[in-house]
């Protein structure tokens, strides 16, 4: 426990993109995702080279590919939604292996598999460099209010206290030969949630305890400066800037 | 339920941006009201709690599965402006650290899972708490309601935000009454979870839950083994709740919303079918969805006027609409920020950057 | 049930007593009441071990003790200073508290960094911190293990962090709920030199009642709410009548009488 802990998608390392103060990837991401969003989506090629940017930063940061295909894995559900579209949508139609697609559909569908598949490698690109605490505190430096950082860090101190217990009281629910299946299995589901907040809670609320027995007061304290050089924040606002490059080409070509 | 980038167009997603900072803004402020040392870590371990319970997928029907949203519960146990805060912070985390909902459709997120849910529970849960006995079971009861009614209630508010500024024409029509249909259902687990929850934290611990706060026994002295009455010194340890504050602005905005919804929803769904599914199928649900003619939504035809050129109009109001959210929503949280610090007084809760 | 004042040696009139707590009663919010009047004064210096029955209500008069809890009723000072709103990180510094489960206590990801909290929540930086860190872990013997993140360490290895965790800021009065909970002989044992080489006030909170004769010249005995007794550690343990009246039970085969009490 403890927010200070590397999480499941972080992925420990030394690269440069790893060494770059929190804020800065922050803010690049943040970008990246804004150009991405506003690219025309006709433009197909553009989307290619945004991959190719991200490819680039993963290389630097060592993140392997088989790594991140694993992450975006989170994207099925859209990814379900965006084949079911071309189906569903409406207006000119074309036949594709003898079934009727909609153009419009099949567009919006390339759109948000596209789009969505650049934002969440670029997530997913960021959590893996990233420790949780130097993103609080990257949140933190860029002015985002102190009461939802503090919400945050809470947030990521109680995530694995109830991780933890829910892990202990699956084991506990399964070891009794229990799987839920169905509607009737609702009821064990929800009791297990109540049983669950309660000790979760009461298990945090001994850290929470602990913290302002020793002066906490509302945000961590600053052991480790984290300043950001002219050079780091040129070196991480470049793939936004390419990336804005691509987009202004991609709306005037 | 979770929006990905591109799913929604820029101008809706910019305003969406700009509702979702004017209400993170607004619950900032309440917040402060509602939270005190003891209460923040509190707040923090519902949104850790939604997290996980948004992961914990629970069967539906035939094969399909939905999460939990967590604004209900929330809002109960934290207070509604607190509440907002959690399942926003929630979404922010997910969309940063997990890449689920993306960043850019982070306004469209927030708006519909974190303020729409939230008040719409509350709404409804002061609502019934009046109404009802002043019991803790009148307390259960309310929760479950609010919970039930919150699931419909975001997936309507879903439905309209796609309506008007999805990307692709999908139809709507009959799309409503499914999505609505196994909303309910969804919402019926919702509201399952949310009640067991607040009923077995009210039975160990109701100073945890905001909405039934106040019942205190007077103190006692043990003087010889005699117990007499202590001197009344200072009240309550706990801050007096706020829930004893007038609600009815609450309760307004959340009838407004709810008829601002309702009015909107219905006149989108007969008039002018275009794009209810994708939450239908976010949650997996495989209903055979009907063609539906009338495809030009009026705003559907975003651009910028004067500009011919029908794509360099439509990017400049996608690339001046992701530059209003951005500008707005920072524009509020500075606002905030130095409003708050002018006013922070000794009773403020412990902030500083 | 007689206080003992003369156990140390420190005249109480001139410094003020390292910790005075007088008529403390406490309800929690469900109505359930925990403390019922709680009077007693440490004196500047001194080791008592506060012992009691589980659910006497030891816990929550330690969360009393630096404001954590708010007295429904009755005061506590802490070197004259009372507990109360506008002197809370004040009081939070002076009054040390390590919990009896050092995995709430430690949280941050190296021990260093655990034992830098509070001397940085106070506003320390930079060279100043550092020292500070550095002779907190000398104390408790653990400087070797400054990097290491705390899951890694030992149960007894992680209790002493905690206390380090403590030391650090460099408090009037150092409370410990259970120190020797869970502890091998050895780690138990290692605990005690340390204590015994501060010197600092210390309140210990406690059911091992070996432990309380080996470190403690005076206890108290909180019961129901309430300080049932007040005297000299051996005094105590020796009474079977108050002992068993208070739900305290020695281990097998334990004489408090044929053991030479600690300093």
């Amino acid at each position: 426990m403890g927010a200070g802990h590397a999480h499941k998608l972080y992925r420990h390392g030394h690269s440069p993109v790893h060494a770059l103060p929190p804020h800065t990837k922050l803010t690049a991401v943040f970008a990246f995702v804004v150009v991405v969003v506003s690219t025309p989506r006709e433009a197909v090629w553009a989307f290619a080279l945004y991959a190719a940017l991200l490819g680039t930063v993963a290389y630097a940061a060592r993140v392997p590919a088989s790594f991140l295909l694993k992450r975006l894995l989170i994207e099925i559900p859209f990814v379900a939604f965006a084949v079911l579209m071309p189906f569903v949508a409406q207006g000119e139609r074309v036949d594709v292996l003898g079934m009727s697609l909609s153009v419009n559909g099949l567009w919006g569908a390339w759109n948000v598999l596209a789009k969505g598949t650049l934002g969440v490698a670029a997530s997913v690109l960021l959590a893996a460099t990233t420790e949780l605490r130097e993103l609080l505190l990257g949140l933190q430096r860029l002015k985002l209010p102190p009461l939802l950082v503090q919400i945050a860090s809470f947030m990521i101190r109680y995530g694995d206290v109830i991780t933890d217990e829910m892990r202990r009281m699956r084991i506990a629910r399964e070891s009794r030969g229990f799987e839920a299946r169905g509607v009737r299995h609702w009821g064990v589901l929800a009791k297990s949630a109540g049983a669950l907040f309660i000790r979760s809670y009461e298990r945090g609320e001994r850290v929470h305890l602990a913290m302002i027995s020793r002066g906490y007061a509302g945000s961590m304290p600053v052991i480790d400066e984290v300043t950001a050089s002219r050079a780091q924040w040129s070196y991480a606002l470049a793939l936004p800037c390419a990336a804005l490059v691509v987009c202004l080409l991609g709306w005037t070509l | 339920m979770h929006v990905p980038d591109g799913f929604i167009n820029a101008p809706v997603s910019a305003v969406a941006g700009v509702v979702a900072a004017g209400a993170v803004a607004v619950s900032l402020r309440g917040a402060r009201r509602e939270l005190d040392e003891r209460t923040a870590p509190l707040a923090g371990l519902v949104a850790a709690f939604i997290f996980a319970v948004q992961m914990l997928n629970f069967p539906v029907a035939a094969g399909t599965s939905g999460h939990l949203l967590g604004g209900a519960l929330a809002a109960i146990l934290v207070g509604p402006y607190t509440g907002v805060l959690c399942v926003s912070v929630v979404l922010l985390m997910q969309g940063i650290l997990f890449a689920d909902g993306g960043l850019t459709a982070l306004g469209v997120n927030i708006t519909v899972m974190a303020v729409v849910t939230t008040v719409v529970a509350y709404a409804v849960f002061r609502g019934l708490v009046k109404v009802l006995p002043k019991k803790r079971r009148s307390i259960t009861v309310s929760a479950f309601v609010a919970a039930l009614l919150s699931v419909p209630g975001a997936a309507a508010a879903f439905t309209l935000v796609y309506a008007i500024g999805g990307t692709t024409d999908v139809p709507i029509g009959q799309v409503l009454t499914a999505m609505v249909g196994v909303h309910v259902l969804i919402g019926i687990g919702e509201a399952t979870i949310t009640a067991l929850t607040v009923g077995a934290v009210i039975a160990v611990r109701p100073d945890l839950v905001y909405g039934a706060r106040g019942l205190t026994a007077p103190l006692k002295l043990r003087v010889n083994g005699e117990l007499v009455d202590a001197p009344a010194a200072e009240p309550e340890p706990e801050p007096m709740p706020v829930a004893a504050r007038s609600p009815r602005k609450l309760l307004l905005a959340g009838l407004g919303t709810s008829l601002l919804l309702a009015g909107f929803v219905s006149f989108y769904a007969s008039a002018n079918p275009d794009g209810l599914e994708k939450v239908a199928a976010d949650k997996g649900i495989d209903a055979k969805v009907e063609d539906h003619a009338a495809a030009d939504s009026p705003l559907a035809d975003y651009g910028v006027e004067g500009i011919t050129n029908t794509r360099v109009s439509g990017g400049l109001a996608g690339v001046i609409g992701v530059g209003v959210t951005v500008v707005a929503g920072t524009g509020v949280f500075w606002a905030v920020r130095r409003r708050r610090s002018s006013e922070a007084g000794p009773t403020s809760v412990p902030e500083n950057v | 049930m007689d206080p003992v004042t003369d156990v140390t040696d420190v005249t109480p009139s001139l410094v003020p007593p390292s910790l005075d707590v007088a008529g403390l009663a406490f309800a929690y919010p469900d109505g359930h009441q925990a403390l019922f009047g709680v009077d007693f004064r440490l004196a500047r210096g001194e080791r008592v071990a506060l012992l009691g029955p589980n659910g006497a209500g030891k816990t929550t008069l330690v969360l009393h003790l630096n404001g954590i809890l708010t007295a429904g009723a009755g005061t506590v000072k802490v070197a004259g200073l009372p507990v109360g709103r506008q002197h809370m990180a004040e009081i939070r510094r002076r009054v040390g508290i390590v919990f009896q489960d050092p995995d709430d206590q430690l949280f941050m990801p190296s021990v260093r960094e655990d034992v830098a909290f509070g001397p940085a929540a106070a506003g320390l930086k930079g060279a100043e911190l550092e020292a500070r860190v550095d002779r907190a872990l000398e104390r408790v013997g653990m400087a070797e293990f400054k990097d290491r993140p705390p899951h890694h360490l030992s149960f007894g290895q992680r209790r002493r962090v905690a206390v380090a965790t403590v030391l650090a800021m460099e408090p009037e009065i150092l409370v410990l709920d259970e120190p020797s909970s869970n502890l091998d002989p050895a780690s138990r044992r290692e605990l005690a030199d340390i204590l015994r080489s501060l010197d600092v006030t210390v309140l210990m909170v406690t059911h091992d009642l070996p432990y309380a004769l080996e470190l403690c010249p005076r206890s108290l005995i909180l019961s129901d709410g309430v300080i049932a007794a007040d005297g000299r550690t051996g005094e105590l343990l020796a009474d079977d009548e108050l002992m068993r009246a208070h739900r305290l039970e020695l281990p097998f085969g334990f004489d408090p009488r044929s053991v030479t009490m600690g300093a």
